[in-house]
């Protein structure tokens, strides 16, 4: 058979003959960086308008904080992770360290400061405009914060998919805490590295083209989400 | 806050059994990415699980960072291949047990025209030192691996200090390093197999081959019971002894890349 050597043709030929290691290696990598959006999602939002509603000492630092997470190196996180679920580690109890959770987890580290630091802004901004309406019907702050959430809700969507687009394109984490087993933790960044190694340059970036192509779809989707709700709530 | 916590928890908890339950016995083994990279895993795990119904979870990575997983308890089994590193391991009381599975070997590889002339000479040591004279570009692992220490001890013997513009240390794997050499046309020491099943050669070719100090022997080591009680060492031992068995010999011995035998099966 005649080497393929278009990543292009590669790509396409992955996509058409469903492959179902790449199948299992597709839906594992959307999986992980899924729940790990959702999960940091949950805790960050909250966080992030809790921060734009209350003042308290140490507000500025936390701030600070926040936007500086938002660099952390992927293998940073990786490697922090790796030693809290390591055998030799506080949490090596749990038997998390090489399985999927943990590579949920490393990617919950690396997503929820983007969330909790852009989202404290978009809430912050609309607090701005509703500030005088809130205090005319007595509103407490508690009281505040799913309004203000619901509301930013087309700016949160987009900050979700930041999110998820820093989740499924960093390797340096769920290579070290997952270790790239195959069948196992092999998701689409760390097959494109054990590829490239190979030397199958083709593949690999014939590889990096169907991750491309999802995070494409999920953003397609998440637009005319966005546009369909927008035009019915007018 | 509690609730979210709880129930971060129970996500992540029910995925990590999702993913447990369809392999529910697997040992998790340590090993190179040597091994890894030229498929004889791809090989020879199978064969393993057929025999015993035992999945093999391999986390390949370099040897050095190998012994610190499996130091730190994260790792059922260990392969690699620096027997006087892991004949220390043992004495430290790392691990319990040791023996020979397989050997391959090293060879040089290096740009067509080879300046450095290294393929006309007799010993490693000699085309060693021929690349040290030319300050031909050599490109290293430099990642602490057991092909790394293999060849710091082989400049050591060609009594080169490898230093200067001419010597660069990549910190990388066996494959992304010949991507590098291959682009700088640059001299590089390889494992056998990597270089066999690697596919980006470029104006890569092998120069030097067959000197018995190149002789590349991987080791099958038992982590520590009293250090780790919690490691599955059942399992472990009986991947161990499938692979000095007659059965896991003959499966590495008939594994082939282009036809080619790169692991030779030595298991006393």
């Amino acid at each position: 058979m005649e080497k393929n050597n278009n990543a292009f043709d590669v790509a396409l030929s992955l996509l058409l003959n469903l492959d179902a290691s790449l199948f299992q290696i597709v839906a594992l990598s959307l999986q992980v960086s899924i729940l790990a959006v959702l999960i940091a999602a949950v805790l960050g939002f909250p966080l992030g308008a809790a921060v734009a509603l209350w003042r308290f000492p140490g507000r500025g630092a936390m701030i600070v904080l926040l936007n500086a997470l938002m660099g952390l190196p992927p293998v940073v996180a990786g490697l922090m992770v790796y030693l809290l679920l390591s055998r030799a580690g506080p949490l090596g109890e749990w038997g998390l360290l090489f399985t999927p959770g943990a590579m949920v987890i490393a990617q919950v580290v690396l997503v929820l400061p983007i969330l909790a630091a852009l989202s404290r802004q978009k809430v912050e901004e609309l607090l701005g405009e509703y500030r005088e309406q809130f205090i005319s019907l007595g509103m407490s702050r508690p009281r505040m914060m799913p309004t203000l959430l619901w509301d930013a809700r087309f700016a949160l969507l987009t900050i979700l998919l930041a999110g998820f687009g820093r989740a499924s394109a960093e390797v340096g984490a769920v290579m070290m805490v997952g270790g790239n087993i195959e069948g196992v933790t092999r998701v689409m960044t760390t097959s494109i590295v054990l590829e490239t190694g190979k030397g199958n340059l083709p593949l690999a970036l014939g590889l990096g083209i169907v991750l491309l192509f999802l995070v494409m779809l999920i953003n397609a989707g998440a637009y005319l989400l966005g546009e369909l709700t927008r035009r019915r709530t007018g | 806050m509690k609730k979210m916590l709880s129930l971060l928890l129970a996500g992540v908890t029910s995925m990590g059994l999702a993913f447990n339950t369809f392999a529910e016995e697997y040992i998790t083994l340590a090993s190179t990415t040597s091994t890894e990279n030229s498929g004889l895993f791809d090989a020879i795990v199978p064969k393993f699980e057929d025999a015993t119904g035992i999945k093999v979870r391999v986390v390949a990575v370099g040897t050095g960072q190998a012994f610190e997983i499996a130091r730190r308890g994260d790792a059922d089994s260990l392969l690699v291949h620096d027997t006087s590193g892991e004949q220390r391991f043992i004495e430290n009381g790392h691990a319990s047990e040791r023996a020979d599975v397989m050997y391959n070997d090293f060879v040089l590889i290096g740009p067509a025209d080879d300046p450095a002339r290294i393929s006309g000479t007799q010993s490693a040591t000699e085309a060693f030192a021929a690349i040290a004279d030319a300050e031909a570009t050599f490109t290293s692992r430099g990642d602490d691996s057991g092909t790394n220490r293999a060849e710091l001890r082989l400049w050591q013997n060609a009594g080169v200090d490898p230093d200067g513009d001419w010597y660069r240390e990549l910190g990388s794997g066996m494959g992304p390093t010949l991507n590098t050499a291959a682009a700088m046309d640059a001299y590089v020491m390889s494992d056998r197999a990597t270089w066999v099943a690697f596919g980006n050669r470029q104006n890569l070719t092998l120069l030097f081959e067959g000197d018995d100090v190149l002789f590349n022997q991987y080791g099958s080591l038992l982590l520590s019971e009293d250090k780790h009680p919690h490691l599955k060492h059942g399992l472990a031992r009986q991947w161990h002894n499938w692979l000095i068995s007659d059965d896991g010999q003959q499966a590495i011995a008939e594994f082939r890349v282009k036809g080619q035998q790169l692991f030779f099966p030595n298991a006393k």
